[in-house]
């Protein structure tokens, strides 16, 4: 299978101020393929995921060199950053419902972006739910608040609600850091299963994880890409040592 | 030194609680003695009436509505204006020099005698505006007077939006203002709402910045347009109380009950309009 390019980054640098974030990081991610990044903290992974959604834009003093592309697109050369969201969503560290109905989470985008067909709205919704794999427990409780289910519950929520606006690209910003493993699993199964139709990118602290999902990962360190490859290899035989330390635990 | 601390804790105890009482105590007595004393006054003639014979007899009907009017049209000015400032100041403007600047006068403006903006107000809205003693005059100058009230409790109240809710409806493609307009408002409204009965009360109770703008000392008739003057509470109060002599004292105890039960009554609203969006809030 000819693997196509989905997001590139080509000589990616990011400040702010005076301090380098991410220096000079080059990085395809294909489509349909789910990219683990791991990495210490302050390592720069989170800025990197932010950056694929705009969401480091409004920050103070942030600048950002080199090119970053989505279908070949330079997604900073654009002013619609709107656009570039919806096909770009984000699942947060900290399942983050808003304060209303089950139902109108997962409506919410639907309707900001004009869409208000009842009929559309509502099939939306329940495909999303099912895809999320939340459906059956949620089923009978769609006009309950959101904030009453459970926390696995609600990152599959937000979940749902990010597939909802049908992305193209989904971000994951350690998705699972606040849940149980039962939980966690559920969220796996469904991103593996969301391979068919969507390329992720995982930003996890958790290097199991990143071994179980992802069919690429991605080292980074001090705003360095370190080394990328086949999952398999990165945790089996990686090429650089710190890698090695990093994986095995000897250091981060 | 007194080493046991056991007693200290008494004593600390004691200097405290009574601290509080003695605040407490002269509100109670006021209110008490106002309602003791004005009461008598009051009565459907009372409030429905024109005042007669210098005031000294009838109703005080004429100052209800114009104090009514001038709580409108202040809050006509006021609320869009300091609601909508109060969005730009939080959600849109960068943080520098300027904004905090703007953000300092806008504090600072809330501790201006108001007897200084009763003298702008006549300064500019009377005279160089040529508005005249009227409704119009007097309810932009309390709008200017209430408009850091409103600007500082929506600030507060969009403050306590948290900024997760803000994050995810950015992340779905939400523009930033259908974001603060769908996520951030319906959560700041109760804030807002208790910033704009506050702003109210103050509107309806403040004697010195209506005194050049807008009040009449006797004028026994309802407003036609707001370029008419009208009489007003507060300032009806003033007058009859030191300018008018033998006035009954139940009319003056009358009027200042009224004024005061329009001022408490606003404020017991909105305690209970926040406290109801308090219990609804689920975060």
């Amino acid at each position: 299978m000819v693997k196509s390019i989905k997001v590139q980054a080509k000589e990616l640098t990011v400040c702010y101020g005076p301090s380098e974030v991410l220096k000079a990081i080059s990085l395809d991610v294909y489509a349909n393929e789910i990219i683990s990044i791991i990495g210490p903290s302050n390592s720069g992974k989170s800025t990197f995921l932010r950056c694929l959604n705009r969401f480091n834009d409004g920050q103070q003093n942030f600048s950002l060199k080199g090119l970053l592309a989505v279908d070949g697109q330079d997604i900073y050369a654009d002013g619609n950053v709107e656009m570039l969201r919806k096909r770009v969503g984000m699942v947060f560290a900290l399942p983050t419902v808003l304060p209303m109905t089950v139902f109108e989470n997962v409506a919410y985008g639907l309707r900001r972006h004009g869409i208000n067909e009842k009929k559309k709205i509502e099939e939306t919704v329940e495909r999303s739910l099912k895809a999320a794999y939340l459906w059956d427990e949620v089923k009978d409780r769609l006009g309950e608040q959101g904030m009453k289910l459970s926390g696995g519950q609600q990152q599959r929520l937000c979940l749902a609600r990010t597939l909802a606006v049908d992305p193209e690209i989904i971000l994951y910003d350690e998705p699972c850091s606040a849940l149980d493993p039962i939980s966690t699993a559920r969220i796996e199964e469904a991103m593996v299963r969301f391979k068919q139709k969507y390329t992720q990118i995982l930003v996890t602290n958790n290097t199991k994880q990143a071994a179980r999902v992802g069919d690429r990962t991605a080292f980074f360190l001090m705003g360095q890409l370190v080394e990328v490859d086949e999952t398999k290899k990165i945790f089996t035989a990686p090429s650089d040592r710190r890698t090695d330390d990093y994986i095995s635990g000897r250091f981060g | 030194m007194i080493k046991n601390p056991y007693i200290r804790e008494k004593i600390a105890f004691t200097v405290l609680f009574l601290s509080t009482v003695i605040v407490v105590l002269p509100v109670i007595f006021i209110v008490i003695y106002i309602v003791s004393q004005g009461w008598h006054a009051i009565s459907w003639e009372f409030l429905s009436q024109m005042p007669r014979r210098g005031m000294r007899e009838g109703g005080i009907f004429p100052a209800i509505v114009g104090t009514l009017c001038l709580v409108l049209g202040t809050l006509i000015f006021a609320l869009p204006l300091g609601v909508l400032s109060a969005i730009y100041l939080t959600e849109y403007a960068k943080d520098n020099f300027l904004t905090r600047a703007v953000k300092l006068a806008i504090i600072n403006l809330a501790g201006v005698p108001s007897v200084v903006y009763g003298l702008f107000g006549l300064g500019i809205f009377v005279v160089f505006l040529k508005f005249g003693s009227s409704i119009l005059a007097g309810s932009m100058t309390l709008a200017i007077m209430v408009l850091p009230i409103i600007i500082t409790t929506t600030r507060e109240a969009l403050d306590s939006v948290p900024q997760s809710f803000r994050q995810v409806s950015l992340s779905l493609g939400v523009s930033k203002w259908d974001t603060i307009r769908h996520v951030v408002l319906p959560h700041a409204l109760p804030g807002i709402l208790t910033g704009m009965i506050l702003a109210v009360s103050r509107a309806a109770g403040e004697t010195a910045p209506i005194l050049f703008t807008v009040a009449a000392f006797y004028l026994p008739r309802l407003p036609k347009s707001i370029f008419d003057q009208v009489m007003a509470l507060p300032y009806h109060l003033y007058v009859i109380s030191t300018q008018v002599p033998n006035i009954k004292l139940e009319i003056r105890y009358g009027t200042a009950l009224v004024l005061l039960m329009i001022v408490l009554s606003l404020n017991f609203i909105a305690i209970v309009v926040r406290a109801h969006f308090r219990k609804k809030r689920k975060w």
